[in-house]
């Protein structure tokens, strides 16, 4: 196997959804490659970090500002568009 | 190696549940779907928007069409892929009025050469993450993550950090799933290329950055 061909099916390797025999292709290819080993084991972490790393969360006092703005306009817009049943 | 599981899962039945008594007419249930959900629409938002006061528009918009059109509303998907549709297109037009001068769509990036393919290969420290408080790392992936093309970056956001399946970042995106395979694989190439220079190990000289 190339490293080309590794890298293609590296997505897949990580998301755990190969056969089996194409995995144990590429787990032989990891045990002798160190640079795609590397690559592997990065992007794994690069994937956990940004994972873990809870930028953009939703502060409570926005959160609860933003919940009653839309709760009040789905309120006017129920009452402009009454229910036709 | 261990591989990447998704970290969402909703029990649909009672998602459905909430979707049908919405469909009601019920205010409370449409709110308690807007509890469950506006944290990830707001991430997502601000993701592709990358502007906090764009994020809060999308939020309120994606929520209020969804309320609109809960009618229409067929059942056929989570409903929470189908408010990340709403969400991403409502983003996406955000960030068309931003950039005006050049046009946004998840198309844009295909032809991108393989810039992704990997040029330095750098073992990186043991636990990259505590090289730097929190706020330099907060930084750091911010600014990383903001600048792969629109197209990578919402594959990335919902597959890796939503944790929506193939199938369903397909189905919210209006992608094949072999495009979503493409765009995620070269997203997730492309940060670690550039996460590359701040965690690697320290020793050799500087990378090609």
């Amino acid at each position: 196997m190339k490293c080309s061909e590794f890298l293609n099916e590296l997505t897949n390797y990580l998301d755990g959804v190969l056969d089996a025999r194409t995995k144990s292709e590429l787990d032989n290819h990891l045990a002798w490659c160190h640079n795609c080993y590397v690559v592997c084991d990065t992007t794994r972490k690069t994937i956990e970090i940004y994972r873990d790393s809870e930028l953009y969360e939703l502060p409570d006092d926005l959160r609860t500002r933003l919940r009653s703005a839309i709760m009040s306009k789905c309120s006017e817009h129920k009452k402009s568009n009454p229910p036709t049943t | 190696m261990s591989t990447i599981q998704p970290n969402i899962e909703q029990p649909v039945s009672e998602e459905m549940q909430l979707v049908r008594r919405a469909k009601r007419g019920d205010d409370q249930a449409f709110e308690e779907l807007v509890r469950r959900y506006d944290r990830n629409v707001f991430r997502i938002a601000q993701h592709i928007t990358q502007n906090r006061e764009d994020a809060e528009d999308v939020v309120q918009e994606a929520f209020l069409k969804a309320y609109g059109n809960l009618a229409k509303f067929q059942e056929q998907s989570k409903f929470y892929t189908w408010l990340v549709r709403i969400a991403v297109n409502e983003a996406l037009m955000k960030l068309r009025r931003r950039k005006p001068e050049r046009t946004v769509s998840l198309d844009e990036d295909v032809k991108t050469e393989d810039d992704s393919l990997p040029r330095e290969v750098a073992d990186w420290s043991p636990n990259p993450e505590q090289m730097y408080n929190q706020a330099e790392l907060r930084d750091i992936l911010t600014r990383t993550i903001q600048g792969l093309p629109a197209g990578f970056r919402t594959v990335f956001v919902l597959r890796d950090v939503e944790g929506l399946s193939t199938e369903e970042t397909a189905d919210a995106l209006e992608l094949s799933i072999p495009a979503v395979k493409s765009r995620l694989l070269r997203a997730r190439l492309q940060l670690r290329e550039r996460l590359n220079r701040f965690f690697q190990k320290k020793a050799s000289g500087d990378g090609d950055q």
